[in-house]
């Protein structure tokens, strides 16, 4: 808290209200909506409700389709967050071995954070469609029955490929940020006692980069949840036979194509606890990062 | 970046140049699905549609982006690209102005001022964060339909200038201005206008410019919102518009046009994130710790 701030009494509140009102209209609100939905059940025509308690939770959670869904988003989330953080960390260590033209290769990698994510999934799509993709063209030649709009596995790996190349920009950028923060006497010291240097990366550089990898695991979770939608129902619409179905797309397909609202409140409130865990997460981290930072 | 104080991780000799080879890969890699469809939309669709394609730029290329500006994306998807353009950096800008206005007036009011609840305020903004448009579609939408803002620009931008992260960082960075900046303001008459537009305002310049290019971005790329919120083909982004126009089934997809959008649709904010880079990877480094 300051020592001087300004006497008004109004001004304060009339500088808060738009954002308060945005917050109340359009958070708020349809959040509690979400909750009173999720234990009640509608008619289809929205006519009339009746309190049903857990009942939709207990329905989503034995729902076969629902379990996929879960595990489908396990399975995406973790392929993305390892890929896009295994290949941004080794650029991000290979551009800091460079002396002249990091500013270049710097320019060139954060493209496809500017690349909307339905977009970045098209620009895959084309490159690998089965019909004229000029990247499927030699995977047809080595044999293999490329073909990602009827085989779930291999519209797997493209949703993955996708996203991964979308988010190696934004954590290429942290991890940059990470490694030069690195003291250059503890390397040096390294050296000096003889250490490799793969030995000292492992030793001293990794678990000092250990704060920036936990928050951007955090943050690629959160990415390969929610923000990557759009590639998903850009390019494979969930299918084929569902095995690219994440949970929001499932939250998006039940309460806008198929219309069961209390099912689609449920999951939303299911996915707001999943949200609320993970940002809750990433705060106590990063008080523990203040302590030793 | 290059400032002549070597990275502790600076390499030599031969380990420098794998590590300018591995970059270069690196960059293939990245740049590669932006070059590749750069170069499709330079083509006819008979060369799209001949695999491989050339990796140098067609002969078409004049000719397809000048079919796409005269009418026939309009053909096909019903609104013309300059609309689908104009939308789109619309609501971009709105997005990324109506963020900073919002936000700094929320920090300005937790910061410089007291009265009661400033705290829970301050709160009932941050815990946003964990409210993503994602988890609560069905009664946000419901929402917009009964406040009459389907199909409106109010609609497509209102709901998503609320913003924890900007208000934090604004907060944040109102808090480093010393007392003695405010007092000697106060003494010389200055009331909470004066303070801001003489004072904060250009100190607060480089944040202003570094959330701006991080929220034109964001609106630029959204996605699932436009897609809720709009449904006539007037008021697309140009994301949407593209989704709409692909369908990887029908043979009648003139491919040619689809490439020439899609580059539309990604110069725009890549130019701006290159353009602004240092205000960028300071806003989005400094911003998200």
């Amino acid at each position: 808290m300051r020592r001087t701030v300004f006497p008004h009494k109004l001004l304060p509140w009339l500088l808060l209200a738009p954002q308060l009102a945005i917050t109340l209209i359009f958070f708020y609100w349809p959040a509690a909506q979400a909750f009173r939905q999720s234990v009640l059940r509608e008619d289809p025509f929205g006519l009339s409700s009746q309190f049903v308690g857990l009942a939709n939770f207990r329905k989503v959670l034995n729902d076969p389709a629902y379990l996929n869904a879960l595990q489908v988003t396990v399975v995406f989330s973790v392929l993305v967050a390892f890929f896009a953080l295994g290949i941004a960390l080794f650029l991000a260590v290979q551009a800091e071995k460079i002396i002249r033209g990091k500013g270049l290769y710097r320019t060139m990698m954060i493209w496809p954070y500017a690349v909307a994510p339905a977009i970045a999934g098209m620009l895959w799509l084309f490159m690998f469609n089965p019909s004229f993709g000029t990247l499927a063209w030699p995977l047809r030649q080595l044999g293999i029955n490329w073909n990602p709009l009827l085989d779930g596995e291999q519209a797997m790996a493209l949703v993955v490929a996708a996203a991964t190349w979308k988010q190696i920009s934004y954590n290429f950028l942290f991890f940059v940020a990470g490694l030069q923060a690195i003291p250059k006497s503890l390397l040096e010291a390294a050296a000096i006692d003889g250490a490799s240097r793969r030995h000292a990366f492992w030793t001293i550089v990794f678990p000092l980069l250990a704060p920036t990898t936990f928050f951007l695991l955090v943050v690629n979770t959160v990415y390969a949840l929610f923000d990557t939608f759009g590639i998903i129902h850009a390019v494979t619409g969930g299918g084929p036979g569902r095995s690219t179905e994440t949970l929001v797309y499932k939250v998006y397909n039940d309460g806008f194509v198929n219309l069961i609202m209390g099912d689609s409140a449920a999951q939303s409130v299911i996915l707001m606890v999943i949200v609320i865990a993970l940002t809750a997460f990433q705060f106590r981290f990063i008080e523990k990062r203040v302590h030793y930072g | 970046m290059d400032n002549g104080t070597h990275s502790p991780l600076a390499a030599r000799g031969a380990a420098r140049t794998i590590a300018h080879l591995w970059m270069i890969l690196g960059v293939i890699i990245v740049a590669f699905p932006v070059y590749y469809v750069f170069i499709a939309s330079t083509h006819s669709v008979q060369t799209i549609l001949r695999p491989p394609l050339p990796l140098l730029p067609g002969a078409e290329g004049y000719e397809n982006y000048r079919a796409a500006f005269s009418g026939e994306i309009d053909r096909i998807g019903g609104v013309s690209l300059w609309r689908l353009l104009g939308n789109t950096t619309l609501i971009a800008v709105g997005i990324a102005v109506g963020k900073i206005v919002i936000s700094m007036a929320s920090a300005y009011a937790i910061v410089f001022f007291k009265f009661p609840f400033r705290m829970a305020c301050f709160w009932l903004i941050f815990i946003t964060l964990m409210l993503p448009v994602e988890v609560r579609i069905q009664p946000t939408y419901k929402v917009m339909v009964d406040l009459g803002l389907i199909d409106t620009y109010a609609g497509l931008i209102l709901p998503l200038i609320a913003s924890a992260t900007a208000t934090l960082l604004f907060r944040q960075f109102f808090m480093t201005i010393p007392d003695e900046l405010l007092e000697a303001a106060r003494v010389d008459g200055a009331g909470p206008w004066r303070f801001f537009k003489d004072i904060l305002w250009p100190l607060s310049l480089t944040n202003v410019a570094a959330i701006f290019v991080i929220q034109f971005i964001y609106g630029w790329t959204q996605y699932l919102w436009p897609l809720l919120v709009t449904n006539s083909n007037e008021m697309n982004t140009i994301v949407i518009a593209l989704k709409k126009m692909v369908s990887f089934a029908d043979a009648d997809t003139p491919w040619n046009l689809v490439m020439v959008t899609s580059v539309l649709a990604i110069l725009p904010p890549i130019l701006v994130v290159v353009l602004m880079q240092r205000w960028f990877v300071k806003g989005l480094v400094e911003t998200e710790k």
